[in-house]
């Protein structure tokens, strides 16, 4: 028996479309799952779990304010680090640097991205928080100790250690993005620029940063998102104590990192619960950043069709 | 023409800032790799490929098992992960039209920025509160969901790639469409598909997250995919926050071994296949130029 073209072709579609629905169906349920196994937590505490700040597994009293105030100042300062310094790579690869340094030093920061986070954990853990506490720390204290920021001991662990791990992993994000952007501009308009006379900085000023200041933005966004979801390598190095303190140098924990420390020991149904609920949460935040990242984007390359 | 003072100056400024980024940029990356060397693979031996962890105060014992469980979990996620991640991304390229078309590149967007811990909740809500205890299988399905995303990604964009005119011609013979797209669009894109895929099961073989509370980790060597299971990335965590020298020694070796895997896989992704890609498709760019 032999089935016509047309059909078998009805055929292979149908079972195409199936397959991209069970994935469709897969993220659903990733959803779902998760409102469903924050509901007791969701009923006990509300919304104010998201404006608390205690958490006390003992006594099964929860609040998230902590931690995500935790994440958010290490994303933040994280981005603060990264962020210019990616931009001057891109720009040094993309502009100046001869093709083939440029694509060895492109190279080497897309190997910072394959690094696994375990590993910047150990290093962070063993090297980094050391260097912090001897030399980082007291440099800081000395010249800038009037801020509240840099203000109390360090002990390695904390904060700005988790900063900067996160700093190192999201800039081969950035810097990819950001050539994408540099890019996507004409040769035209550089050399037009260089021809009025100008220099190589005002050359890069007007001809490369200005038009593709957008792009730039979505770029951060997209580091953003990575630096918020990190785990092992900040809980390996951030304390994991959930305070809020305005020194940097004192432990903090993230959304992220209190669960990868307690879930598998959590024992109360209230205990996984919350940890579920703060799950949510940060799936939630970064949903809305990437969905910003991605319209920033898509924006920016509909911009440069026209 | 003279470019003023102030203008050399903040030129020069600028020059300084570029290179001292990037100097910036590649010493974390170097430091690490020193360290590993350092430590890592001073405390590399046959003993740690080959054996399994010995009890705590007995000096010795390896990650064979840790090893070995990486290897399962991974190879079994991407088992679910890649085939139905090949199917997803022909779809989307296609077929990327109409609503569930969109809806699907919006999952997959989504599903790549997924916390990788968040994922590891899901599959022990799924896997491990039903079977009521960690299990490597919980874990694969975890890593399947991480590489899943990024094989969809890298399919789609591929298979882009590819001119129409070469789906016309096939058509043209009389080939119905899933031929034209199983034997000349999906075969002849071969090898940029395994470096996709490769890139993927890279990621996967590194990431810690997903599997703390699915796979667990366990101390003994187990085959079986309803028992918790050890993996190398979530060994070396355990024995990183361990008080004992020896674990923590034991975790540098580990942290070299599994950086060995995930660079060598990443490397041999990026060369051995995109070369001949790239080379490929210089050659078609230039035929094509003094054609026209």
């Amino acid at each position: 028996m032999k089935i016509p073209y047309s059909k078998q072709d009805q055929y292979v579609y149908t079972a195409l479309r199936f397959f991209s629905l069970v994935v469709v169906c897969l993220l659903i349920a990733i959803i779902f799952q998760l409102f469903m196994a924050s509901k007791l937590a969701f009923d006990e505490f509300g919304l104010s779990f998201v404006t608390d700040d205690f958490w006390n597994p003992v006594d099964d009293e929860f609040g998230a304010l902590a931690f995500i105030f935790g994440t958010v100042v290490t994303s933040i300062l994280a981005l603060l680090i990264a962020g210019p310094v990616s931009v001057f790579v891109a720009i040094y690869t993309n502009e100046f640097l001869p093709k083939k340094i440029a694509s060895v030093l492109g190279l080497f920061v897309e190997l910072i991205a394959a690094i696994p986070s375990i590993v910047f954990g150990l290093w962070g853990l063993y090297y980094l928080a050391p260097f912090v506490k001897n030399f980082l720390a007291p440099f800081l204290k000395k010249y800038l100790g009037f801020l509240p920021f840099f203000q109390g001991s360090s002990f390695g662990i904390g904060i700005l250690t988790a900063a900067i791990i996160l700093a190192i992993m999201i800039i081969p994000t950035i810097t990819s993005v950001c050539r994408e952007v540099f890019k996507s501009i004409p040769n035209l308009r550089k050399e037009a620029a260089l021809g009025l006379g100008a220099t190589k900085y005002e050359m890069v000023k007007i001809a490369i940063l200005k038009p593709s200041f957008s792009g730039i933005m979505g770029a951060l966004v997209l580091g953003l998102g990575r630096a918020l979801g990190e785990t092992m390598a900040v809980a390996m190095v951030i304390g994991n104590n959930p305070v809020i303190s305005s020194s940097l140098f004192s432990a903090g924990a993230t959304m992220a990192s209190v669960m990868a420390n307690e879930y598998a020991e959590a024992d109360s149904e209230l205990h996984l619960s919350a940890l579920c609920y703060v799950g949510l949460l940060l799936f939630v935040v970064t949903f809305f950043v990437n969905l910003m990242a991605r319209t920033i984007v898509w924006n920016n390359s509909r911009k440069s069709k026209r | 023409m003279k470019i003023s003072r102030k203008r050399a100056l903040k030129n020069y400024f600028f020059y300084t800032c570029l290179i001292l980024s990037s100097i910036v940029v590649i010493i974390p990356l170097f430091m690490v790799f020193f360290f590993l060397l350092q430590k890592g693979g001073s405390s590399l031996s046959l003993d740690f490929f080959f054996n399994n962890p010995k009890p705590v105060g007995e000096i010795g014992g390896g990650m064979k098992h840790a090893i070995l469980g990486s290897f399962y979990m991974v190879g079994l996620g991407s088992l679910i992960a890649v085939p139905l991640g090949l199917v997803c991304g022909v779809y989307l390229s296609e077929f990327g039209k109409g609503k569930i078309a969109s809806l699907l590149r919006f999952t997959i967007d989504l599903l790549t920025g997924v916390p990788s811990i968040v994922v590891g909740i899901f599959a022990y809500l799924i896997f491990v509160v039903s079977m009521k205890s960690f299990s490597a299988i919980a874990g694969a399905f975890a890593l399947s969901i991480i590489i899943l995303p990024i094989v969809t990604r890298t399919t789609e964009e591929i298979l882009k790639l590819i001119p129409k005119h070469v789906k016309e011609a096939g058509l043209a013979l009389g080939l119905p469409r899933w031929k034209v797209i199983v034997f000349i669009v999906v075969k002849g894109s071969r090898s940029s598909l395994m470096t996709g895929i490769i890139l993927a099961i890279s990621r996967a073989a590194g990431e810690t997250a997903p599997l703390l509370f699915t796979a667990f980790g366990s101390m003994y060597l187990s085959y079986s995919p309803d028992e918790p299971m050890a993996s190398l990335p979530v060994q070396i965590y355990n024995y990183a926050i361990s008080p004992y020298d020896d674990w923590q020694k034991q975790a540098w070796a580990g942290a070299f071994t599994l950086i060995i895997i995930v660079l060598g896989l990443n490397l041999f992704a990026r060369f051995y296949f995109v070369r001949k890609d790239i080379y490929r498709s210089i050659k078609k760019l230039f035929t094509r130029q003094t054609k026209d």
